[in-house]
């Protein structure tokens, strides 16, 4: 009779099991070495900007915000890349997985919060790095603005503060970072659909860094297959697969214009960051679907 | 390939298809709001190398960019003007709406490489010193035109365009018209609708036009009556023999 009723009191779908699982990897991948080091590193190099910025006379703020977002853009790619790669293969080899699946847990829920983990830990980088940007930009104006002021005085230098200050730190600033963060998420969940079926931690590392580079001349193949510019079959049915499989990553790219001053609008913004959460959402079903097949 | 990953493939096929339009769709209305108008193609591979050409084709270019521009001044300091062109080309084409690369490329090529031509010592002959000099003006203008084509909203190109046909190209026409440009948009400086009028002055065929102009831009007040604005109504109105009763009455320039 307790066994009838602890089964009916049992759900299907409980968020609880997912927030265990989710925070448990976050911990998990938190107190890696790796995960340590590659912040470390990003975060030098976005302090170092401000340095690296006296390199050039002109462009201060330009040079300043093109190295710590590229920064920015490349770290928390890698981190999605080699933190998820590796959850899958880690639990198989640690007999984690088999204990867990062992309890109630259904795979949806363990692999929606794997998959949870690795975007919380995501958003902790990213956070961590945008803290330091805002802070590096923000001692670099107020040089900027000092030195200024000591030349030519408060009011001689008005246009000129004016023109510091909207160079600076503009709205526009905000999207960018969250399309770095989109596409990070979308090259986990990615990542997260390869190892479902890979063999090996380092197959799946390989070939989410290739999908990555093709993901960003995306365009160019889509165009060839709309206007099809006289190339053979052959080169057509190629890039339409190619097209078809590998998100277009170029879409999400869009901080290289934003920090040079391109505004992006509502409109388009809701469009791609739309266009990214549905990536990371298709990505996680085909894996689930995959991992749901697989044999354990 | 067993049995679910040929269905996980067709899955994904089957989305690529859905969203197929939907991103060309996109990548057209980004591309209209100036987004994407970087070059990258295999002259671009040539020109940066094939490390920097794959960080910016992996998303990296404003970086990339950045790094040969500063590799433009050391080419500049080493008067290596060839050099140096190749490095703009590169950095403008790889981040086309950073206007001050634009700007600074242009500049470069329109002052500095065009006084170094026009004072080559190993050229004894004056025409052609004349000749490469017009052609790092138009290598400069160039520069400006095409940063106006990527950034039409932002003035300071069309600011520069405008000085560099009025002050080395001597093309008043075309200089009146881009500083007309230059004074509609948002962020230009007063001076761009004066300095326009003062160029289509000097616009052969153009002068009624001109006079018209300046007597406007001097009934807007004080602020607008510039020794230089008044200097061009006296030449005019002495130009079309304004009667008295009409003129606008400016002392005579003291010598």
């Amino acid at each position: 009779m307790n066994a009838i009723s602890s089964a009916t009191r049992h759900q299907h779908f409980s968020i609880a099991r997912i927030s265990a699982i989710s925070s448990n990897t976050l911990l998990e991948l938190i107190r890696l070495k790796v995960f340590y080091f590659m912040l470390i590193f990003a975060l030098v190099i976005i302090g170092s900007s401000f340095f690296l910025v006296k390199l050039t006379f002109q462009a201060q703020f330009q040079v300043l915000k093109d190295v710590a977002l590229g920064a920015m853009s490349i770290f928390t790619w890698l981190l999605a890349v080699l933190s998820t790669a590796m959850l899958l293969p880690k639990d198989i080899e640690d007999r984690t997985l088999y204990t867990i699946l062992a309890k109630p847990v259904p795979r949806l829920e363990y692999l929606l919060g794997k998959l949870i983990g690795v975007l919380l830990l995501l958003f902790v980088a990213i956070s961590f790095m945008s803290a330091l940007f805002v802070v590096v930009l923000y001692a670099k104006q107020q040089s900027a603005i000092a030195e200024l002021v000591a030349r030519s005085g408060s009011d001689g230098a008005a246009a000129e503060i004016r023109s510091i200050l909207s160079e600076t730190f503009t709205w526009n600033l905000v999207p960018g970072i969250i399309f770095i963060y989109l596409k990070a998420a979308l090259c986990a969940a990615l990542t997260l659909l390869l190892s479902t079926f890979a063999s090996s931690t380092i197959f799946t590392i390989m070939v989410s860094v290739v999908i990555y580079i093709i993901g960003h001349v995306q365009p160019i193949a889509r165009d060839y297959v709309v206007h099809s510019h006289g190339a053979s079959s052959a080169t057509i049915v190629w890039l339409t697969l190619e097209s078809l499989l590998i998100p277009d990553l170029s879409a999400f790219s869009l901080v290289d214009d934003i920090a040079a001053g391109t505004a992006i609008s509502m409109n388009l913004f809701l469009q791609t960051a739309g266009m990214g959460g549905i990536y990371v959402i298709v990505y996680f079903l085909v894996g689930y679907f995959v991992f749901w097949f697989k044999e354990l | 390939m067993n049995r679910q990953s040929i269905i996980a493939v067709m899955m994904l096929l089957a989305f690529g298809a859905a969203r197929l339009t939907f991103e060309q769709r996109l990548s057209t209305e980004l591309r209209a709001a100036h987004f994407h108008g970087a070059r990258l193609d295999l002259d671009m591979r040539e020109q940066i190398g094939q490390m920097a050409f794959l960080a910016a084709l992996s998303g990296f270019r404003a970086p990339v960019a950045d790094g040969l521009f500063l590799h433009a001044y050391t080419a500049w300091e080493n008067v290596e003007w060839g050099r140096m062109k190749l490095d703009y080309d590169a950095a403008t084409s790889l981040q086309p709406r950073c206007e001050l690369f634009w700007d600074t490329a242009g500049w470069q090529m329109a002052y500095n490489a065009s006084n170094a031509a026009f004072s080559d010592r190993n050229q004894p002959r004056e025409a052609l010193r004349l000749k490469a000099q017009r052609e790092y003006f138009k290598l400069g203008e160039d520069y400006f035109l095409h940063g106006i084509a990527n950034n039409p909203e932002k003035p300071s190109l069309y600011n520069s365009l405008g000085m560099l046909y009025r002050d080395k190209l001597k093309d008043h026409c075309k200089a009146s018209d881009i500083f007309k440009k230059y004074s509609k948009l948002s962020g230009a400086l007063t001076y761009g609708e004066r300095f326009s009028a003062y160029e289509l002055a000097q616009c052969p065929g153009h002068e009624r036009e001109a006079y018209e102009k300046l007597v406007e831009l001097y009934n807007r007040g004080e602020n607008e009556r510039l020794p230089t604005l008044l200097k061009w109504i006296r030449n005019l109105q002495d130009t079309f023999n304004i009667p008295a009763e009409k003129r606008i009455n400016i002392p005579p320039e003291k010598p």
